[in-house]
């Protein structure tokens, strides 16, 4: 699910990328998507996600510019939402930078929908000490709880809590496991 | 030297029971004991199985417990009974010399009479070297309490040997987790500190962690997710009273007794970041004792119960601190990695010790407080949970063995080591108790 939702994203600015002209080759955006959090990426996957979306945008003669525009960040944005996990590095609680348009995303989609709420639930990886995980993982949710704010959401939409590392995504004790416990999710309520 | 190569074989498997639990209506995955490997300055004793006068409860002997907790804390080297010479029971029957031939330093004889649904038993200690008796006493249990009795008794002998009150009559308190068709099970359990006679106190879906035994030896404190967030609370063992003390928004963990029982030290986070209160179990009033936008937590009294140690990440990387009183600046301690967490002093005040990364290792060390001397302890790698035991001389961590989590005992400088894994799942965050006098 994680990875068809990265594979998605991927594939989307790997299109947008065209779209706009860009020079840009897959690889490279491969390069700068999710770094050593990613799982190797599906690409028939994805791209059989987007095309469709893509060419009925360009094929529309009767929409105009803007409204194909407004269609195509609307898409965008709600397939950068699908992505709901976020990763750390080893002991820190900041966010990576190929993190923010889809944080972006959700701060954007919680401001104009004021009614919505989510929890964000922070975790760490089983290495070193229960309680200061614990603590970890709040200052992780504190994070992203942050840059939402930031970003427009308001506090009262978001509640925070930290399991440290009793709640691990995968089970055993590889860097590939812990890499992917290290994480805040949003749960949307 | 015959007996030394045979005893540092590894893996004696001492029998587990299964204990029925009317409460929860289900068996017990109970710990089973599993002696690694022995110190090389261990000391030769002799518990001679004693004499029996009317008939016992079956199940493990006295003598053969005693002779497990003497081997378990790592100092002494007993000798397997089918080598001894002859099986005394009072002191006219001991050949010092037979025992000094067999390399022994003391030997422990004595008897168990029936009495009733009491058992008595009679016991003397004696010096090899000296020929002298060092202890002679009679104390009696309920028959069906022969394991209270025979740890006594090993707290009994251990002192006479080295001056130090034993820790054989405490108890463990820890958690074990079954993971299940995707459903976890906790479980919050106190035993002996064999494994042995263990007790659920509390089952829970969501996790429990971190407890925290009252200097009494009646309460735990600990953390609970069953509210959905973590919540602090104290629980009265004897009654199974349960009292919720904290629930402030953000975390509440880390709970750590004052040594007179009447507060707790905590972690809250209600102000914005993990900080150090202690509250007043009373009044329940709490007071900010650490204030920095690191992490500040972990926090437990040093042995004279004027200062506190905790854990900071202020440094850059989680390091152990020291505040000389509550709200005092205060001083790093570790320095000799980048990440140092989870203290736990000792009940002399010499050592503190916690978790210790080691290049990818997490291991246990312990810093000598007098000349800040720190020493790598564990040889495992992903060590977490060091609790000491009260008379400073053993230490319960967890860690992972093939994948699954089990507590570990090594005597304080690192010398032997058991381990308890549990029969099915792992079993974690070990806090070892006080001695109940």
């Amino acid at each position: 699910m994680k990875l068809s939702a990265q594979a998605k994203v991927i594939a989307l600015l790997f299109s947008a990328g065209l779209f706009a002209g860009c020079s840009t080759t897959g690889e490279n955006m491969d390069e700068g998507g999710y770094g050593s959090d990613v799982q190797p990426i599906d690409q028939d996957g994805g791209s059989t996600v987007y095309g469709g979306g893509d060419q009925g945008g360009i094929s529309s003669s009767a929409m105009s510019e803007d409204e194909r525009m407004e269609i195509e960040r609307q898409a965008e944005q709600a397939a950068l939402r699908d992505i709901t996990t976020f990763y750390f590095d080893f002991d820190t609680s900041e966010i990576k930078p190929e993190a923010r348009d889809v944080l972006m995303a959700h701060a954007r989609y919680l401001s104009s929908n004021p009614g919505q709420k989510v929890r964000l639930e922070g975790h760490g990886d089983e290495r070193g000490s229960k309680e200061y995980n614990l603590a970890l993982g709040e200052r992780r949710a504190n994070a992203v709880q942050r840059f939402l704010i930031v970003n427009g959401a308001s506090r009262g939409q978001m509640e925070t809590v930290s399991y440290g590392e009793e709640k691990p995504a995968v089970m055993g004790s590889t860097e590939s496991a812990w890499a992917q416990n290290r994480r805040v999710e949003l749960v949307f309520e | 030297m015959k007996q030394k190569s045979s005893f540092r074989l590894p893996t004696i498997i001492i029998a587990a029971i299964a204990v029925m639990l009317a409460a929860a209506g289900s068996a017990q995955a109970e710990l089973l004991i599993r002696i690694t490997e022995g110190a090389d300055s261990a000391i030769p004793v002799s518990v001679v199985p004693f004499a029996e006068n009317g008939s016992m409860p079956v199940g493990d002997k006295l003598s053969s417990i005693v002779q497990a907790d003497l081997a378990m804390s790592g100092e002494f080297r007993p000798l397997p009974p089918e080598k001894m010479l002859s099986l005394p029971s009072k002191r006219s029957d001991v050949y010092f010399r037979d025992w000094r031939l067999l390399g022994q330093r003391y030997v422990l004889v004595g008897e168990l009479t029936r009495n009733g649904d009491r058992v008595e038993a009679r016991y003397e200690l004696f010096d090899v070297n000296r020929e002298e008796r060092i202890l002679g006493e009679t104390a009696g249990a309920p028959a069906s309490n022969i394991r209270s009795l025979a740890h006594h008794v090993s707290d009994k002998v251990y002192e006479a040997i080295t001056g130090v009150p034993g820790a054989f009559s405490t108890k463990l308190a820890y958690v074990t987790l079954e993971r299940e068709n995707g459903k976890s099970r906790y479980r919050l359990q106190v035993s002996d500190i064999d494994g042995k006679r263990a007790r659920i106190r509390l089952e829970s879906k969501e996790p429990i962690l971190s407890p925290a035994w009252s200097p009494d030896g009646k309460k735990l404190a600990y953390v609970s997710f069953e509210t959905g967030k973590p919540a602090i609370f104290v629980h009265e063992l004897s009654s199974g009273q349960r009292t919720k003390v904290a629930d402030f928004p953000g975390l509440n963990s880390a709970p750590a007794w004052s040594p007179d029982g009447q507060s707790l030290l905590m972690t809250l986070s209600k102000d914005g970041n993990a900080e150090i209160y202690e509250m007043n179990l009373q009044s329940r009033k709490v007071t900010k004792l650490s204030n920095h936008w690191a992490i500040d937590t972990e926090a437990a009294w040093d042995s004279a119960g004027k200062g506190i140690f905790f854990t900071s990440d202020r440094s850059g990387g989680p390091q152990i601190y020291y505040m000389a009183k509550p709200g005092a600046e205060p001083r790093r301690i570790t320095f000799g990695s980048r990440y140092n967490a989870r203290p736990r002093p000792d009940s002399t005040g010499k050592y503190v010790y916690y978790v210790h990364q080691r290049d990818r290792a997490f291991t246990i060390a312990r810093t000598n407080l007098e000349n800040d001397e720190e020493t790598v302890l564990t040889r495992t790698e992903s060590d977490e949970s060091p609790s000491v035991s009260p008379n400073g001389r053993m230490l319960i961590y967890a860690t992972k063995q093939s994948g699954e989590s089990v507590l570990t005992v090594i005597s304080a400088d690192g010398g032997a080591a058991y381990s308890l894994p549990a029969s099915e799942g792992d079993v974690r965050d070990p806090a070892w108790g006080p001695i109940v006098r």
